[in-house]
């Protein structure tokens, strides 16, 4: 068992590496891209008005009530079949994109993941205490002020736990991309059992993999927790200081 | 267009596979998960670290990757086992219903497991004394005091759970499931209508994790009853 380990790894190490950086790619750029398309979402969500509302819940509801492997083969299958059918379009410049699952992969999993980022945002934002948004306008902050300096901030502290969860739930739907002929980690592991028929050595390495990323990341974000939570603390302290000066 | 080229028949029969693998995971993965989180808070360290570890693992790893490892590995270690049980060179296939039905649960449970012990978390310590003070044994307290309660605060965990559940059956048209992804494919390929088969497979899906919800809220509503007015 372990010399086909070796040789798996010592074989197919190229592949498991740039399968690596192909996950990394997909899922630095899904989760960028994501989170600043969900900001505006998650705005829209919170918005008063009805007809505001109803566009992004009707597109949040939609992306988290349908599986991302059928999200994924609608984009790349079905979109990608009406576009092809345009006339000309295969002699178009563009089409060496347009045929390109690389950009169907990342189209969907930017979609998806702001449509559950823009989910917890709304979350987020809607827990602000109104005290401080009361505070906010008292001091004649506008909308747009009262989110940048009160609401984001706030958002941020309280949503990053349920954020760090959806990161690694992208990192994990990346492996989708490998149905679409994709060679990120999972593909990679998934051709090298094809060649060599080592389901557990191939499938394993990878999996090893994905839990170091899962776990570097998860302590990575765990330090930015306590970097955007560090108000709380200063003012632990504070309180602590005043408790303990006699009067 | 109702019909689909003649496979609307075949995506119902798809939606009901669908429908099939949910409620077989389903109670595979509560019991899964009622193990898991009796193990992460038992008494003993070492069936703490294996319900801990087992989370950590699961977490970690997406779950068509533990699908595919179930699939091909699955039928190897069964193989053999197999070998080994007869002593002559055997074939065996498992069929990918069921080792779908494995990675799910295994999956799934893991989640549940922490939803459960959440749960268990949740309910006042003071019952449980009471309870002893009444000289109920330990069974019986998990019987008549836990259990019961355990429903009412798992409820939310379990309707996000489900909703992953639905969702996550899509993947096992990888290995070959005939659900409503795989017959959409089908239909896809051979009628070259993908847009329209993915279509009608994804308003299927969504109306299938529409009911859930709706059948969750209910239950949750139901299990307050007694609560909602204190």
């Amino acid at each position: 068992m372990f010399e086909d380990l070796i040789y798996v790894l010592g074989k197919y190490d190229t592949w498991l590496w740039r399968g690596f950086l192909l996950t990394m790619e997909l899922l630095v750029i899904s989760v960028t891209f994501g989170t600043i398309l969900a900001i505006p979402l998650a705005v829209a969500r919170v918005s008063k008005k009805v007809w505001v509302q109803a566009v992004p819940f009707a597109f949040i509801y939609v992306f988290r009530g349908t599986p991302l492997i059928g999200q994924l083969f609608m984009m790349y299958y079905g979109v990608g079949q009406l576009i092809s059918n345009i006339d000309g379009i295969q002699d178009h410049w563009s089409w060496v994109y347009l045929r390109n699952p690389y950009w169907y992969c990342l189209l969907t999993f930017v979609l998806n993941t702001s449509a559950y980022v823009a989910e917890i945002m709304r979350g987020g934002i809607q827990n602000v205490p109104s005290g401080e948004l009361e505070a906010a306008r008292a001091c004649g902050m506008t909308p747009w002020t009262t989110y940048r300096r009160i609401i984001f901030p706030r958002m941020w502290q309280m949503i990053w736990p349920a954020y760090t969860n959806d990161v690694i739930f992208t990192l994990k739907a990346t492996s989708l991309a490998s149905t679409v002929t994709m060679m990120e980690l999972t593909g990679a592991a998934r051709k090298i059992v094809a060649r060599t028929a080592l389901p557990y050595e191939a499938f394993i390495s990878a999996g090893v993999i994905y839990l170091i990323i899962v776990y570097t990341l998860t302590f990575g974000f765990k330090g930015m927790e306590r970097y955007l939570r560090r108000n709380e603390r200063r003012k632990d302290k504070h309180s602590a200081n005043t408790k303990a000066l006699p009067t | 267009m109702l019909d689909l080229y003649g496979r609307g028949w075949q995506m119902l029969e798809g939606g009901l596979v669908t429908v099939q693998l949910c409620l077989t995971v389903l109670p595979f993965m509560i019991i899964i998960g009622l193990l898991g989180a009796s193990a992460k808070l038992s008494r003993y360290r070492s069936l703490r670290i294996i319900g801990e570890s087992y989370t950590v693992l699961i977490r970690g790893i997406p779950e068509l990757l533990v699908i595919l490892l179930i699939y091909f590995g699955g039928t190897i270690a069964v193989q053999n086992i197999a070998e080994l049980i007869s002593g002559e060179e055997t074939r065996v296939d498992i069929p990918a219903f069921w080792s779908g039905v494995a990675a799910l649960a295994l999956v799934q449970g893991a989640f549940a497991s922490e939803v459960f012990r959440a749960a268990m978390q949740s309910i006042p310590v003071g019952q449980i004394e009471a309870a002893t003070a009444c000289g109920m044994t330990p069974r019986q307290i998990f019987m008549r005091i836990k259990l019961p309660q355990l429903w009412r605060f798992a409820l939310p965990g379990l309707n996000n759970l489900f909703q992953v559940l639905i969702k996550d059956t899509a993947l096992i048209s990888v290995v070959g499931v005939e659900e409503i992804m795989r017959k959409a494919a089908i239909g896809a390929g051979t009628d070259k209508a993908p847009f329209t088969f993915y279509l009608v497979a994804m308003l299927m899906f969504l109306s299938f994790t529409t009911v859930s919800l709706i059948a969750f809220n209910y239950l949750e509503k139901r299990a307050a009853r007694g609560i909602a007015r204190a």
